[in-house]
């Protein structure tokens, strides 16, 4: 079974075709970075893996799932993290990882170990998301999907905002994500700092898909 | 989770930011105390009338409130892709629109409350049936609640939100008004209406607006 | 009544018809028949209402009493009244069946008669209104059951015409209005009991064609002109609806131009890139 599996796929947004007929495909265990220049399609199509999108033609299977007729059970098993941090203003850190993590039923222990992880511990637990600096949310929203333990994990510029510590953070993250057999789908314009922890590259362009092969993306 | 585990998460979470942001009790019930004191210089502070009508101006204060309220309970959602996130939860889409209007029913509890002291001081208005007050009121702010929690979420993050709610919403509660202030003018004793009858009307009201949105939220939530 | 389609929508219409060979035209032969039976029936109608018809005039104890001309507004009151709540019904009924069929059909059905309501139901206040000023003496009774459910149903239909053109898609549009065009039927129901109830201990005023003696003339005038404004709905809601039709028939057709584009966009890039 793949991952995801996508077939001539359009998506709308609004009368705009964000997805123009995109076809790629991901296994499990495999982390596969989405490049292509701003307003490509990238974050339709991660969106559109989390269940958040309807394809309005094409066939796309994700997790098993027909996303035209059930968006509902994938949306529970992905770990998305877009643009917006989806994290509550008002509450503190430690407060939206308890909402978040009670939501989709995962116990404290892991809570707090993807907490760990991000290393959001400590003094910054108990500050309002308010207060935090951009790369500080991305470490909490990151945490609050990490705590689920995806099955697909859908990073949408996850190095934006982050310093070194974060970004070497992330990479662990989708390394050890592939290599517990979950897929990662990374869209990002650092190229050469996902490269290394990436199987494969795939193009968006005019919402379109094509697969990048090694030696030929180093040509173009 | 059980479904009341859900509603009393998404509940919980609402009145925590109500905790820490004091939205409902620091802007929203002194701008009702405002309107009430205003409604006085109106009428010319004229004691007779204003007592007389004082169960109306209560809750055309409270419906005015309200809009505020239901503002404010969309927009903890509105901001920072929290909609997205609740729809990638797993949560059920029933319990958050109940959880919702927990939280909304007790805001306006607040509210409503601050404003029964306002009444009680700038229009000399007394209590006469205290059970039948306070039955009516709690019947009255959970149509409110229901119907505002609903309508709210029809409009989600829509940019037209702040102008459409009100000519949406306020129609639709006429009913509640006309019903709540019948009932508060037999509490306060400046009626001889039937206070009860009416507020079975009110409890109606709310029956029918919480199974409406529990029925229609998956299909609200769903894409906005 | 004799409203045709508005004129705002004629552009995109010309333009489906020139993109994709649609016929770019509402009309159909029994539209055409339609209209015409309208047209014909609102030259009767007006001869009816305005010159056979007697004015409402009453000897008692020597004295003339009645509505005098005023009775002749009736002949357009109750049925715009009457059109208002069919139309409104329509609505209720065709959200019902957006919702539990997802039908895109009934979704534009539902919205064009909201259309055609509102604006009867406008017209239903204004006659009201005109025609209570010299019998009721004022402009607007609150004692009137109908005349405040009425007054609150449009206020409701504004609402839900404003829910109609939210942004977002066809499908989150029909979803969104479908709600509270369900909820219209409910909400008017919950109106009417409470101001019934609230009008009850206030003062009263009993129907007011109950009340009127209606002669055979009258009467006649009465039903005619109640299903001349049926007949002017049917006629107004097919062609609304067909140009709701075209409309959306017309963003299908764009949808597939813009695929087109959106993936020359792409072209271009890698062009780009590789020169």
């Amino acid at each position: 079974m793949h991952a995801v599996d996508l077939q001539d796929v359009v998506v709308l947004l609004g009368r705009f075709p964000a997805l123009a007929g995109a076809s790629l495909s991901v296994e499990p265990g495999e982390a596969v970075l989405l490049q292509g220049p701003n307003g490509a399609g990238k974050s339709t199509l991660l969106r559109l893996c989390a269940g958040l999108l309807r394809p309005e033609r094409g066939d796309a299977m994700v997790l098993g799932q027909n996303l035209r007729r059930d968006r509902r059970s994938v949306r529970s098993r992905v770990g998305y993290v877009g643009h917006h941090s989806m994290l509550y203003d008002d509450l503190t850190v430690g407060e939206n990882l308890r909402f978040w993590g009670r939501a989709a039923g995962v116990d404290e222990s892991q809570q707090l170990a993807a907490a760990d992880r991000m290393q959001i511990r400590g003094r910054l637990f108990d500050v309002p998301v308010a207060r935090l600096s951009a790369g500080q949310r991305r470490r909490t929203a990151l945490a609050v999907a990490a705590a689920r333990r995806p099955e697909l994990w859908l990073l949408d510029e996850p190095h934006a905002g982050l310093d070194q510590d974060g970004r070497d953070i992330v990479d662990a993250l989708i390394t050890d994500a592939a290599d517990a057999g979950g897929a990662v789908l990374v869209a990002s314009h650092e190229l050469e700092r996902v490269e290394p922890v990436v199987d494969r590259r795939i193009t968006i362009a005019g919402g379109l898909a094509t697969e990048v092969r090694r030696n030929e993306g180093e040509q173009e | 989770m059980t479904l009341f585990e859900e509603i009393a998460l998404i509940a919980g979470k609402d009145l925590r930011i109500e905790g820490r942001s004091k939205v409902a009790l620091n802007q929203i019930a002194p701008f009702a105390l405002l309107v009430i004191v205003l409604f006085g210089f109106a009428l010319d502070a004229d004691r007779v009338a204003l007592q007389t009508f004082a169960p109306g101006l209560y809750w055309m204060t409270v419906l005015l409130a309200s809009i505020l309220a239901v503002h404010r309970s969309v927009a903890v959602e509105a901001g920072e892709g929290a909609r997205e996130g609740l729809l990638l939860s797993g949560l059920r889409p029933a319990s958050v629109y109940l959880g919702k209007v927990v939280a909304l029913v007790a805001q306006l509890l607040i509210v409503a409350i601050v404003l029964l002291g306002g009444v009680l001081i700038f229009y000399s208005a007394s209590i006469s049936d205290p059970v039948l007050l306070v039955t009516s009121l709690l019947g009255a702010v959970l149509g409110v609640g229901a119907a505002g929690t609903l309508y709210g979420a029809l409009l989600g993050s829509q940019r037209a939100r702040e102008t459409v709610l009100p000519i949406l919403l306020l129609p639709v509660l006429a009913p509640v008004l006309i019903a709540a202030t019948r009932a508060f003018g037999d509490a306060m004793g400046t009626t001889t209406s039937d206070g009860w009858q009416w507020t079975q009307l009110l409890y109606a009201f709310a029956a029918i607006y919480c199974a409406f949105g529990v029925l229609s939220h998956g299909v609200l939530m769903e894409e906005n | 009544m004799t409203i045709d389609s508005p004129g705002t929508n004629t552009e995109s219409m010309a333009m489906s018809a020139d993109t994709a060979g649609v016929a770019g035209v509402t009309r159909s032969r029994t539209t055409t028949i339609l209209g015409a039976v309208v047209l014909a029936g609102a030259a009767l109608w007006l001869f009816l209402a305005f010159g056979a018809t007697d004015p409402d005039v009453r000897i008692v104890d020597g004295n003339e009493i009645g509505q005098f001309d005023a009775v002749r507004l009736m002949y357009v009151h109750v049925p715009a009244a009457i059109t208002a709540y069919l139309a409104f019904f329509v609505t209720s009924v065709g959200s019902a069946m957006v919702l539990f069929k997802k039908s895109v059909w009934w979704d534009l059905v539902a919205g064009s008669s909201a259309e055609i309501g509102a604006v009867s139901a406008a017209l239903a206040l204004i006659t009201g209104s005109i025609w209570g000023k010299p019998i009721w003496n004022t402009w607007w009774e609150w004692g009137d059951v109908r005349l405040l459910t009425t007054l609150v149903l449009f206020m409701m239909s504004l609402g839900y015409l404003a829910v109609r053109r939210l942004e977002g898609t066809a499908e989150e549009r029909a979803k969104r209005s479908a709600i509270v065009g369900l909820l219209l039927i409910f909400n008017v129901i919950l109106v009417n009991r409470s101001v019934e109830w609230w009008a009850d201990s206030t003062i009263h005023q009993q129907s007011t064609i109950a009340d009127a003696k209606i002669e055979d003339l009258k009467a006649f005038t009465l039903y005619y002109s109640i299903l001349l404004g049926a007949a002017a709905y049917a006629w107004m809601l097919i062609h609304r609806f067909r140009l709701a039709w075209l409309e959306r028939q017309y963003d299908r057709f764009g949808i597939d131009d813009a695929i087109v584009r959106r993936r020359a966009e792409g072209h271009t890039h890698s062009e780009g890139i590789s020169s």
